[in-house]
C-alpha cells in the first residue's frame, strides 16, 4: 500500500518536473545556438553566475528576507482582519445590511487602483507596502470566510441552541470550525495574492530593499540575468507558499473524509 | 411516577404561516408526563408530533398555551432537557468523545468529572473503543449512539428523541431500541420519543400518544401495561399494536374504510383528550 503510493508519488513528481526541465533545456539551447540575442535572454550559466554573485557578494538572502517579511506581515494583518470582518458581516444582520453592499462594490476596484490612495495616506515607505499587501490578502479571505459562515448547517446551529451555547461558544465551536474549509480556501488565495502584491508594492511604491527592487535594478542596468534571477526567485517562492498552504489546509481539515 | 405535574403541556396551539396561509400544526394539545415515564408519540407525517417535541424541548417558543417542566414555564432550551435528533448531528470536525463532551460545555461539572462522564456515557452506548474516531468513520448506528450519548451526558431530567432510529436499518434499529430501553431502565430519565413506527412506539412506551393530522391533535393515548423487557413477538404486545393501529387508521380522513376491530377489543373512537386506557397484560 505505502509502496504503491510512494511510487505513484514519484511518477507524479517526474511528470510535474518534465515541463520545467524541457523549458530549461530549450532556453539553454536557444541561447547557446544564438537563436535569440543573449542580451535579451541570457544563458543559464550566466544566470547561475549572477545568482552566485548576488548570493555571496551582494545580499540576495537579505533582499528576499525583506520581501518575505513584508509579505508575512501584510498577510497576517489582512487575514486576521479579514476573518474578523467577515465573521461580523455573516453573524450580524445589521452589519451585513449596512456594510456588505458597499464592500461588494469596493472589491471590484482593481488592487492597483488603490496604490495612489495608499501612497498618499501611508507614504511610500514600508508602512504603505504592508498596507497594500494586507489589502490584497484581506479581500479573498473576507469573501470566502463570509461564504463559509453563511453556509453553516442550521442543524448544527440548533444543536448549539439546545446545548445553550453562548455567542462566544457558537462562534468558536460552530461557526469558525464549520467555515474552516472556506476560510482555508480564502487563506490560500490570500497567501498567493499577498505575494503578488508584495512584488507589486516593490514595483509601484518607492524602491527599497526586496526582490522587486532587484528586478528593477536589473532592468535599469540592462542586466537581464539579474531580471531572470529575480523572476525565478519570485516563481519559486510563490510555488513554495502554495505548497505550504496545501499542507496547512490538509492538516487543518484532516477531519474531512476526502482529505484523509 | 409520583409527581403527575412533572411535565405539563396545556392547550398548546402552534400555527405556521405557509405562503401567507395559516396552517395549524398543533391544535390545543394537552399532555401530562410523569417523572421517569417513557412516552412515545406516533402519528402520520404532518400530525405535528415533531413540532410538539420541539416545543417541549424549548427549541421553538412561538406557541400559545402553556408548557411547564417541574412547575417552571418552558421559555427556551435548558440543560435539564436533552435532545436527540433524527440525524445524529455530530460536529464533523470533532472526535466522538469531544462531540459527546459538547453536552457538558455549559454544565457545572469539574474537568475531571466531565472526562469521567464522557467516558461513562461512551461506555453506556457501546462506543468506548471509538472515542477518538471522527464522525465520518462511524456507521449510521454508531453515529446515532454518539448523538444519544451527547443528549444523555449532562444527566437531563427529560430526554426528547425525535425519530432517532428513523434512518437506520431494521437490525441496527432493533438493537438500539433495546439499548435505549436498558438505558431508560437503568437511569430512570423521563423519555419522550417521537416515531412513525408503531412497533417501536409500543415496544418502548409506557404510554403511546396517537396523533392525528390537520390540525395536529392527540387522538388517543394507549397505555402499555406490559412488563419489561418486553418480547417483540408476544401476543399481548401485538394486541396493543393493533389497538394503536386502529386508532391511527381512524385518524385518516377516509371514512369509507370501516373500523377493523380485533376480538376482545372495544371500538375506541375517542376524543382528543381521551384518558389513558390500560390494556390487560
Amino acid at each position: 500500500m505505502t509502496a504503491t503510493t510512494a511510487s505513484a508519488r514519484l511518477v507524479r513528481f517526474r511528470r510535474g518536473v518534465t515541463l520545467p526541465i524541457v523549458l530549461l533545456i530549450a532556453w539553454e539551447i536557444s541561447s547557446r545556438t544564438g537563436l535569440v540575442d543573449p542580451r535579451f535572454l541570457p544563458s543559464l550559466d550566466e544566470v547561475a553566475l549572477t545568482a552566485k554573485r548576488e548570493l555571496f557578494d551582494n545580499d540576495l538572502i537579505g533582499e528576499l528576507g525583506y520581501s518575505l517579511m513584508r509579505n508575512i506581515a501584510g498577510f497576517l494583518i489582512g487575514s486576521v482582519a479579514g476573518v474578523a470582518f467577515a465573521t461580523l458581516l455573516a453573524l450580524s444582520r445589521i452589519a451585513d445590511r449596512l456594510i456588505t453592499p458597499t464592500f461588494n462594490g469596493l472589491k471590484q476596484i482593481s488592487l492597483l487602483a488603490w496604490i495612489p490612495l495608499i501612497s498618499v495616506w501611508f507614504g511610500f515607505g514600508e508602512q504603505a507596502k504592508v498596507v497594500f499587501v494586507a489589502l490584497a490578502a484581506f479581500i479573498p479571505i473576507v469573501l470566502n470566510t463570509y461564504e463559509g459562515m453563511r453556509n453553516v448547517p442550521a442543524d448544527l446551529i440548533e444543536v448549539g441552541g439546545a446545548l445553550r451555547f453562548s455567542w462566544r461558544q457558537r462562534i468558536l465551536r460552530i461557526f469558525l470550525p464549520s467555515a474552516l474549509p472556506s476560510i482555508a480556501t480564502g487563506v490560500h488565495l490570500g497567501l498567493i495574492y499577498s505575494w503578488l502584491a508584495t512584488v507589486g508594492a516593490e514595483y509601484f511604491l518607492a524602491v527599497g530593499p526586496g526582490v522587486g527592487g532587484l528586478i528593477i535594478a536589473g532592468r535599469e542596468r540592462f542586466d537581464m540575468a539579474l531580471v531572470m534571477l529575480g523572476v525565478m526567485i519570485l516563481g519559486l517562492v510563490g510555488f513554495f507558499l502554495n505548497r505550504l498552504a496545501y499542507a496547512l489546509e490538509s492538516h487543518l481539515l484532516r477531519w474531512r473524509p476526502q482529505l484523509g | 411516577m409520583c409527581n403527575p405535574a412533572h411535565f405539563q403541556i396545556r392547550k398548546v396551539t402552534r400555527e405556521f404561516n405557509v405562503n401567507g396561509e395559516k396552517l395549524t400544526a398543533l391544535d390545543a394539545v394537552s399532555l401530562d408526563i410523569a417523572e421517569g415515564e417513557f412516552v412515545t408519540i406516533v402519528g402520520a407525517s404532518g400530525c405535528g408530533k415533531s413540532t410538539l417535541l420541539r416545543l417541549g424541548a424549548g427549541l421553538d417558543t412561538t406557541y400559545s398555551g402553556r408548557i411547564s417542566h417541574e412547575g417552571k414555564v418552558v421559555t427556551g432550551p435548558s440543560l435539564d432537557r436533552g435532545m436527540v435528533f433524527q440525524e445524529p448531528r455530530l460536529f464533523p470536525w470533532l472526535t466522538v468523545e469531544r462531540n459527546v463532551a459538547l453536552g457538558l460545555e455549559n454544565s457545572k461539572f469539574t474537568k475531571s468529572e466531565k472526562k469521567r462522564l464522557v467516558e461513562e456515557h461512551l461506555e453506556l452506548v457501546g462506543l468506548a473503543g471509538f472515542a477518538r474516531a471522527y464522525p465520518h468513520q462511524l456507521s449510521g448506528g454508531m453515529a446515532q449512539r454518539a448523538g444519544i450519548a451527547r443528549g444523555l451526558v449532562n444527566r437531563p431530567n427529560v430526554l426528547f428523541l425525535d425519530e432517532p432510529f428513523g434512518a437506520l436499518d431494521a437490525i441496527t434499529k432493533a438493537r438500539l431500541q433495546d439499548e435505549l430501553n436498558d438505558i431508560w431502565a437503568r437511569e430512570r430519565i423521563t423519555m419522550v420519543l417521537v416515531t412513525h413506527d408503531v412497533e417501536e412506539a409500543v415496544y418502548l412506551g409506557d404510554r403511546v400518544v396517537v396523533m392525528s393530522p390537520r390540525p395536529g391533535r392527540i387522538r388517543d393515548i394507549v397505555a402499555v401495561d406490559l412488563p419489561r423487557p418486553r418480547e417483540r413477538t408476544s401476543a399481548a404486545l401485538a394486541r396493543v399494536r393493533t389497538r394503536v393501529l386502529e386508532s391511527l387508521n381512524s385518524t385518516e380522513s377516509k371514512p369509507s374504510v370501516g373500523p377493523r376491530l380485533v376480538e376482545g377489543e372495544r371500538g375506541s373512537k375517542s376524543g382528543p383528550l381521551r384518558p389513558a386506557v390500560a390494556l390487560a397484560n
